[in-house]
């Protein structure tokens, strides 16, 4: 019987759940074993190399392969003429992974070469001839949004509205959210005050770049091996793109290095199927460094309006919110969620945000851990700060005062179940970092943050071996470590040592479907799928050790790990354990085994309060962290190590992001810094180490009361490190990244 | 084009390629030796998860030629395990939970062994601007420098003799 | 009987109202109403929406049973990273 959110009791103790058990994959990693992306070969292989546009908006009036066609050792070409008709939902993507009329910005695939080594490769992408006519472009989110700006796509018109416009712009969508009355609300405040911030778009960063390696046959089915967070997603949108049943491919999911989001959806993957196809020889395509920075999914650049009202004693009268950003060259950037998120940690009763969803001559934007939400909560705990500061409340006592709880109604419309805002605020409070010392040019920063959390479609199949041990396949490519909680969940369950659980993810033919590793859903959606899956080999074993007894199977209850008599009127029978009854399947009925695919509901949202202390050169502008704590409510720590890992990173993330990161485009529409060195992510020498506090307030709607815990910890940093800092600068700092030059131009310096 | 003869060791093991001029040595490793550990996540020497050691010295592959490994001694993630017994490192990395996605855990390791061959008893902050040549996006790099740490400690305990084994040594 | 509320910039799909009550005893049940009454609901529904029921956030399920008089949110749908 699968578990019931909101009816079934939760499970409070634990006997592996809760410890630092060896992670099943860490050996393959540590020793290099382990096989990414890019490490996957095939006999035959051609490598795929991609031309992209030099230029940020251009007409493709002609493209001339025949030059290319003609190096030795090249097997297929292709362009946008090889990818036919798409359904509705993915033509952005077709485009996307290969410019049809116009090139959008600067690294947009033109055309596509596979050959028998890189060089012949390489040397067939310079004899490919594209003639271009070069268009005015606009990469800023405010001049893309202005009259004069030049119009993208000439069949945009704002959804929206009260009225559909007549004339085309790169204004995509208009959303709103909120209740109340924010006019009457600011009435009511002793102070209010407003501001505008503006975030610079940033990168996933991940370590990987993208690779594939597609096998197409002459027979119309096709494998692909790739580096993604949701390979049935990829099966799902390539076989669309290429006009295949989803039967017809299958995708396995290598080991990935890294996602954050950039990985949920496809750019080379549809590329080197076509290409297969046409050679009829596998291809592998691994993009470089620099075509990540510029062809990938990096997240929007943002211009942000704030104004909140607050009363002389901390309480919040009104919030409101107007939130601009840009998602490169196609709708969707992760403006609605940003607005619903950003008044999210604020029990309000006039709030109002809303938001446009603007395009630009940027590569189309993906998913950045929390997507949207960072920045919308820069710019509202920001102001929040300045009215603390004005009004010498504390940052704490004021969000303790105004704080969304349990039954309070979210900015975006729902009433909160169960929630941990409060309990991470008063851990924050009662932290030796909040009372340790500032000195000269420091200064001391808290915000908090929120993200939603996902459910969705989760099949896990579970089986039971003879010798008692334990298979487990899930269908959601493991990003942070999440094997090793999902297999103790199982183990949990069935009363065994985790070390009899193996884990593994399992292709897209093995398996039913799954949604992409995203929404921080995987711990709470896998685990839970693992758990009804447990419990149902549960179900199956004590009715076989019912046969064996000749007992009703209603008198066999399940208990540490075997099947014993539920009551002694049931009868005198020894327990047998998992693998007893496991080793007589066979004879009993056939091999046992338990599954659950669901559309997972019940996911909990997360909050989290995180402290930065940091110390600004007044000479160099460098900015120095000297604490960070984060304060994350996880619900129930499956594995705390891998818990602290994320509060860890997305803590550093929000770090790299508030202090240094930044796509630097020219005046030409290019992107300037397409690399990691002056793409500067943090480095070790550049922190401290992150204290992470794990708060425990149980989601009711999972058995071990999980909360996704991967995207909340991005969600504060940013307004935090910007509240540290204006703090220590004097000075209210309204644009990130707050670099060294930026700084010295906020203390009037430069 | 004409390819290069090279004869070199890698991991102890005598090693004979042939590659391009302009190959380097970590699309030598990956693609020609079969030794994927090595990963490439820049191509510009900027993120280390190329990281190997030549002749003693860190170096990332992607900065050097395939044909400059000829009479050298290379050293990969591969190689730093003995057969089934990890490197003290590569164990307290598992112990501290140092890794996430694992992509830059090799380069890391690699990095931080170079790092304890020559100091045995590194600061935080010498760690840290050691590795900082070795991108990390998932962990934050603080369990990677606790447990370098972490085995720097384990491993001067091991070279040191305790006092009381000493005393025993001199009564004998 | 459902008390439904949706998304600021849908309200005018709403005809005003801030809230409507619908005779529903599921999600798909409130989705068609919606669909059926209000043709700017329709758009937005094909496109994609989430719901929260009592404050519990669904993406795609239809089939969802509602209580007498559970509070139903109609979002846009909510993506990940």
């Amino acid at each position: 019987m699968n578990f019931q959110p909101g009816k079934d009791a939760l499970k409070r103790s634990f006997d592996i759940v809760g410890k630092r058990t060896p992670r099943p994959d860490g050996l393959d990693k540590v020793t290099g074993k382990a096989r990414f992306g890019a490490d996957m070969t095939a006999p035959g292989m051609l490598w795929g190399l991609i031309l992209r546009s030099p230029h940020a908006h251009a007409k493709i009036k002609k493209i001339d392969t025949s030059r290319a066609a003609a190096v030795n050792g090249v097997h297929a070409i292709v362009t946008a003429k090889d990818f036919g008709p798409c359904p509705d939902d993915v033509l952005d993507i077709r485009e996307n992974v290969m410019a049809r009329e116009k090139a959008l910005y600067d690294g947009h695939a033109v055309a596509a070469v596979a050959a028998t080594s890189r060089a012949a490769a390489k040397q067939a992408l310079k004899l490919i001839e594209v003639d271009y006519q070069v268009l005015p472009h606009v990469t800023d989110v405010d001049e893309a949004m202005k009259a004069s700006a030049p119009v993208i796509n000439s069949k945009l018109f704002t959804k929206g509205l009260d009225k559909t416009p007549k004339k085309a712009s790169n204004i995509a969508e208009r959303f709103e959210f909120g209740h109340g009355d924010v006019e009457k609300g600011f009435k009511e405040a002793d102070l209010v005050v407003e501001h505008t911030f503006k975030t610079e778009a940033t990168h996933q960063g991940y370590i990987e770049p993208h690779a594939c390696l597609a096998s197409m046959g002459a027979d119309g089915r096709g494998d692909i091996w790739c580096c993604t967070q949701g390979h049935f997603m990829v099966r799902n949108v390539c076989a669309g793109l290429l006009g295949m049943d989803a039967s017809a491919l299958r995708v396995t999911a290598s080991e990935i290095g890294g996602g954050f989001g950039g990985k949920t959806t496809v750019f080379i993957e549809p590329v080197a199927l076509a290409l297969s196809l046409k050679a009829n020889r596998p291809v592998k395509i691994v993009m470089s460094r620099s075509e990540v920075l510029r062809a990938s999914g990096p997240t929007s650049s943002t211009s942000i309006d704030v104004k909140i009202g607050m009363k002389k004693d901390g309480t919040i009268t009104a919030g409101d919110a107007t939130l601009r950003y840009q998602g490169g060259a196609f709708p969707g950037s992760a403006v609605p969620y940003g607005a619903m998120a950003a008044f999210a940690c604020y029990d309000l009763k006039n709030v109002r945000a809303i938001g446009y969803d603007v395009i630009t001559n940027r590569p189309k934007q993906a998913a950045y851990r929390a997507p949207g939400a960072p920045m919308a909560a820069y710019a509202v705990e920001s102001v929040v700060d300045e009215l603390c500061k004005k009004l010498t409340l504390d940052p704490l006592d004021v969000r303790l005062k105004n704080c969304s709880t349990d039954g309070s109604k979210a900015s975006y419309g729902p009433k909160f179940d169960v929630i941990g805002l409060k309990a991470t605020l008063e851990a924050a409070k009662a932290h030796p970092h909040y009372k340790a010392k500032l000195g000269k040019n420091q200064g001391r920063g808290v915000a908090c943050g929120f993200w939603f959390n996902f459910g969705g479609e989760t099949s896990v199949s579970l089986t039971v071996n003879s010798d008692g041990t334990v298979g487990l396949s899930v269908g959601t490519p493991d990003i942070g470590g999440s094997r090793a909680s999902i297999g103790n969940m199982a183990a949990e369950e069935l009363g065994i040592p985790h070390d009899k659980v193996r884990c593994i993810i399992a292709d897209t033919a093995s398996l039913g479907y799954n949604d992409v590793t995203d929404g921080s859903r995987v711990t709470f959606a896998s685990g839970l799928a693992a758990i009804n899956a447990a419990r149902d080999a549960i179900g199956k074993l004590c009715a076989r050790a019912a046969g064996i007894w000749d007992i009703p199977v209603e008198a066999v209850t399940w208990e540490h790990g075997a099947a014993r008599p539920s009551s002694p009127n049931a009868g005198k029978h020894k327990p047998m354990t998992l693998a007893e009854i496991a080793a007589q399947a066979g004879a009993t009925g056939g091999p046992v085994a338990g599954h659950c695919e669901i559309n997972a509901e019940g996911a909990g949202v997360s909050f989290a309060t995180h402290m930065v202390d940091t110390e600004i050169d007044p000479d160099t502008g460098h900015v120095k962290i000297l604490r960070y704590t984060v304060f994350q409510d996880a619900g129930k720590a499956i594995h705390p190590s891998y818990v602290e890992g994320q509060f860890q990173g997305g803590a550093v993330q929000g770090i790299g992001w508030a202090l240094n990161e930044e796509y630097i485009y020219g005046k030409d529409g290019k992107l300037q810094n397409a690399g990691f060195l002056d793409y500067r992510i943090p480095v070790a020498s550049d922190l401290p180490m992150i204290d992470a506090v794990i708060v425990e307030v149980p989601n009711p709607g999972h058995p071990y009361g999980v909360r996704g815990v991967g995207e909340t910890s991005i969600v504060p940093p940013l307004a935090a490190i910007s509240n540290s800092v204006s703090s220590a600068a004097g000075v209210r700092m309204t644009q990130l990244p707050m670099s060294p030059p930026s700084v010295l131009k906020a203390l009037g310096r430069i | 084009m004409f390819q290069i003869h090279v004869s070199t060791s890698i991991n102890g093991d005598d090693t004979e390629f042939s590659c391009e001029a302009d190959e380097t040595l970590l699309d030598v490793l990956r693609d020609r030796l079969g030794l994927t550990g090595s990963k490439e996540g820049c191509g510009t020497g900027d993120c280390g998860a190329c990281s190997v050691i030549v002749d003693g010295r860190l170096v990332c592959s992607c900065l050097m030629l395939g044909a400059e490994a000829e009479g050298r001694e290379i050293e990969t993630i591969e190689g730093m395990a003995e057969g089934q017994k990890l490197h003290p490192l590569q164990q307290k990395f598992l112990d501290h939970a140092a890794l996430q996605c694992g992509i830059c855990t090799p380069g890391l390791l690699i990095a931080a062994k170079s790092l304890l061959e020559r100091n045995d008893n590194p600061t935080e902050e010498e760690v840290r601007y050691w590795i900082a040549g070795n991108l990390c996006r998932c962990t934050g790099y603080d369990k990677i420098v606790r447990a370098i740490m972490d085995t720097a400690k384990d491993m001067r305990k091991q070279a040191k003799p305790t006092k009381a084994a000493a005393r025993k040594k001199v009564k004998a | 009987m459902a008390r439904v509320q949706v998304w600021g910039s849908l309200k005018p799909a709403l005809e005003g109202a801030d809230e409507i009550t619908v005779d529903a005893s599921s999600i798909r049940e409130v989705l068609d109403h919606l669909a059926a009454h209000y043709p700017a609901m329709k758009v937005a529904i094909d496109r994609g929406v989430s719901i929260s029921v009592d404050g519990r956030m669904y993406a795609n399920a239809i089939m969802v049973p509602l209580q007498p008089d559970s509070e139903v949110f109609v979002l846009p749908k909510l993506v990940g990273g």
